[in-house]
């Protein structure tokens, strides 16, 4: 596979693209539907679910806090059981150890469980540049790379195809890398499965190097643990001899109760499934049963960097399910590929700032910006990350390095102009009059632009239609002047709080608990509930 | 109890028979409110783009014109948000501890119209008439931000005449979004396109949120379709009474 998501458009851009395509439309909408109401479903049988989240954050926090201890302590379990630890401090380093290995027993194939890490670092196309064929045994990623295609989903990377787009791939592509599919392939699943199963097998039963990525390492004992939907994955960590495995630093969990929480949280969050499959755990070599030679690759590329960030730092709990790209109603219409990585979505939208940094390329500083900041992403993490806060915070973050950019400290672009602006005349009541009764004209003049613009413009802003409504509140509302002699008077109300629902804590990560509540008024102090008319 | 009135930016410029409608309903309900003049924004635009140095003298403008009244009501779940989420980020950037003292102070005491109707009047009759099918669009600050919950439901379930029918996947967003709506129209205008759909099939003469950017956005692309729905502001139907019934080709629609 060539294609790679290297000088993609910034978001804006490459969403109108995706928009237009009205098959990725249906597809996507079918597909998150689909998968909302099963998560929806399965989430609701848990009474503490909420209780569930928290732990899940909390574990994270606290894993992340002693990161260093915590990946010592895994490294010494790892050893201990016959395992080799490489650390790895960006892509090329992690690529040059599976390389390296690979080269030392003399293959040019392995096989490869379904990894986000392997996919972050470009791991396929390094070792195809060394003349090593990496073949993807999960079905969706078999999918997309025998399509020559690009992930647009964590969990189910090629969410963007049907079924028949499906049996194309399978009937054109199959038969150029290994078993071709059967002549009379349908678009029917189970043959697509079939087709699949038996492509898939002839390379299990070949390979001698597997290389995984884990969804988590509990650091008290060196085990690995990868879950998943297929079996797939277990064929790659017990049929080859030699095993690598890409796992980034935040993987860690420090013990087995620990694991508890997340293997609760995942599949329901994931799949919508109460359980996944298959749960595959191994603790460095086990003589005479599986892989033989093991090896760990611990990760950076960058999150000691996202870790450095005092908000954004709460990405790192983040364990892949991918709950806020099924939710998050941009993914559903622009898909995957528009957000121009292999995280997409609103933890994409976060994730790639924060492990590359902003103010160095349009593309990813867009990425801030792909969201209406609605919050169903974070009603849906199960490890409760606060997107809309981080990307608050990320957008202020890529305004402040085009601040300090050296060509930008005397020349500001047009938005930050007009925010100055703009900021200059909100700062006051009495500047906002002027401006509001020097802007009449306009206004009338936006009635006739808004009536006589053809749709493909006017619609790009729907809501700059209703300019010709204008009018002023401060100009026509009966109060002018305000009163200082409320009905009841007196202080706020202190007793009696009524909150509905739990707040958001926005800008404050790791405070989950809200602020305001709702008073009741003290006695005394209750107006008087009298229909009168005013 | 010194009650003011936020009338909201977009409110003031655009949508000022919103903020009459609020007036009406409180001194209908016998609380009096007033409507501080040196009133501007919330800040929420310029937070939410990334400018937070310019959000700070916006911060201190709202501080001063509300720091002395018991309660601030608005006709707005986001600009609700913004004040009681936002404020302490924006103080926290200026470095003045006098001005997070004060934000910290003021934000538990602003509160969106329907929170300050039940949890503090303690109503949810509010003596309404409103005769006509009225779909509910719950807005996304007010629901996840603010967690009202149903609270303008049982406000609109309590209005005489009026005719309630369900929202196809009410809690999704109208893709306004602010400078969402900008910065990325052709993802605004797609997810608009669905809700407005939804309005439509729903069967409703009137769509009524709690938001006035939010209607702009979806009675934006309802107007352009005319589809024969119009929306109004949830103040603007409480305000409705049987003898003096809101105009109703007030908000956003034309």
């Amino acid at each position: 596979m060539t294609t790679t998501f290297v000088g993609m458009p910034p978001f804006p851009s490459a969403a109108r693209t995706a928009l237009a395509d009205t098959q990725l439309r249906t597809n996507l909408a079918h597909a998150t539907g689909t998968i909302r109401a099963k998560r929806t479903a399965v989430v609701a049988e848990i009474d503490d679910w909420e209780e569930l989240r928290l732990a899940g954050a909390a574990i994270k926090d606290n894993a992340l806090m002693h990161l260093g201890s915590h990946l010592v302590r895994l490294e010494t379990a790892l050893a201990e059981r016959g395992a080799t630890v490489h650390w790895a401090r960006d892509a090329a380093e992690a690529c040059a150890v599976v390389s390296t290995v690979a080269r030392s027993h003399g293959v040019d194939e392995v096989v490869k469980v379904k990894s986000m890490a392997t996919a972050e670092i470009g791991l396929n196309e390094a070792l195809a540049a060394q003349g090593i064929a990496a073949w993807e045994t999960d079905l969706a990623e078999l999918i997309v790379q025998l399509g020559d295609d690009l992930p647009s989903h964590i969990l189910v990377p090629a969410i963007h195809r049907n079924r028949a787009e499906i049996r194309d791939i399978f009937a054109s592509a199959m038969g150029e890398v290994g078993r071709a599919a059967p002549d009379d392939l349908t678009d029917d699943p189970s043959r697509l499965a079939e087709a699949a199963r038996l492509h898939l097998r002839e390379k299990f039963l070949r390979a001698r190097v597997a290389v995984s990525g884990a969804n988590f390492a509990v650091a008290e004992t060196g085990t690995l643990v990868v879950v998943e939907s297929e079996g797939n994955g277990r064929m790659c960590l017990t049929l080859p001899q030699v095993l690598v495995s890409v796992v980034g630093i935040e993987k860690v969990v420090p013990t087995w109760s620990d694991l508890d929480v997340f293997l609760q949280l995942l599949p329901r969050s994931s799949t919508g499934e109460r359980m996944n499959p298959y749960t595959s755990t191994w603790t460095g070599v086990t003589p005479g049963d599986g892989p033989q030679e093991v090896h760990v690759v611990l990760l950076d590329n960058g999150r000691t960097r996202a870790l450095a960030d005092t908000v954004g730092r709460q990405a790192l709990r983040c364990i892949r399910c991918s709950a806020c790209l099924n939710v998050c109603p941009v993914y559903e219409r622009t898909g995957g590929h528009a957000y121009g990585s292999v995280y997409p979505g609103p933890i994409g939208a976060i994730l790639n700032p924060l492990l590359t940094g902003v103010g160095v390329d349009e593309q990813t500083d867009s990425l801030p910006y792909a969201s209406t900041l609605c919050g169903a992403c974070f009603d849906a993490c199960p490890v409760r990350i606060d997107i809309p806060s981080v990307l608050v915070d990320l957008r202020a973050q890529v305004i402040d390095a085009h601040r300090s950019a050296p060509g930008h400290r005397h020349v500001p672009n047009a938005e930050a102009l007009a925010m100055r602006a703009v900021s200059w005349v909100l700062s006051s009541g009495a500047r906002l009059g002027l401006a509001e009764r020097g802007t009449g004209l306009l206004g009338r003049a936006s009635t006739l632009l808004g009536q006589r613009t053809s749709p493909g413009v006017a619609v790009r802003w729907p809501g700059c239609l209703a300019l010709g409504r204008r009018g002023r509140m401060r100009a026509t509302c009966p109060l002018r002047r305000p009163s200082r002699s409320g009905a009841g008077g007196g202080a706020p109300p202190a007793a009696a709080p009524r909150q509905v629902g739990r707040e958001r804590s926005f800008g404050h990560p790791g405070s989950h608990r809200g602020s305001a509540v709702i008073g009741r008024p003290v006695a005394g102090a209750c107006p008087t509930v009298v229909p009168v008319l005013a | 109890m010194r009650v003011a009135l936020m009338v909201t930016c977009i409110n003031d410029a655009l949508f000022p028979d919103v903020g009459k409608a609020v007036v009406t309903l409180l001194r209908r309900l016998g609380v009096h409110v007033d409507f501080p003049e040196a009133q501007t924004c919330c800040g929420q635009p310029f937070v939410n783009t990334g400018y937070l140095d310019e959000a700070v003298p916006v911060v201190r403008s709202f501080v001063s014109a509300f720091d002395d009244y018991d309660y601030v009501v608005t006709p707005s779940g986001s600009c609700a948000g913004s004040v009681r989420h936002q404020h302490a980020l924006v103080a926290g950037r200026s470095g003045d501890a006098g001005l997070a003292t004060a934000v910290a102070g003021i934000a538990p005491r602003v509160l969106e119209l329907s929170e300050f109707l039940v949890g503090v009047v303690g109503v949810t009759d509010v003596g309404a008439s409103f005769p006509h099918t009225v779909t509910y669009h719950p807005t996304c600050h007010s629901l996840r931000m603010l967690r009202i919950g149903d609270l303008p439901l049982l406000l609109l379930r309590q209005v005489r005449g009026i005719r309630l029918v369900e929202l196809a996947d009410a809690e999704s967003c109208c893709g306004f979004g602010g400078t969402f709506a900008v910065k990325n129209p052709d993802v605004s205008v797609a997810m608009g396109a669905d809700k407005a759909r939804h309005v439509t099939e729903s069967g409703a003469e009137v769509l009524v949120a709690g938001d006035s950017s939010c209607l702009m956005q979806i009675g934006g692309m309802l107007s352009r379709q005319r589809a024969g729905v119009r929306t109004m502001h949830l103040a603007e139907v409480l305000a409705s009474t049987s003898g003096a019934a809101h105009p109703v080709d007030s908000v956003a629609s034309r």
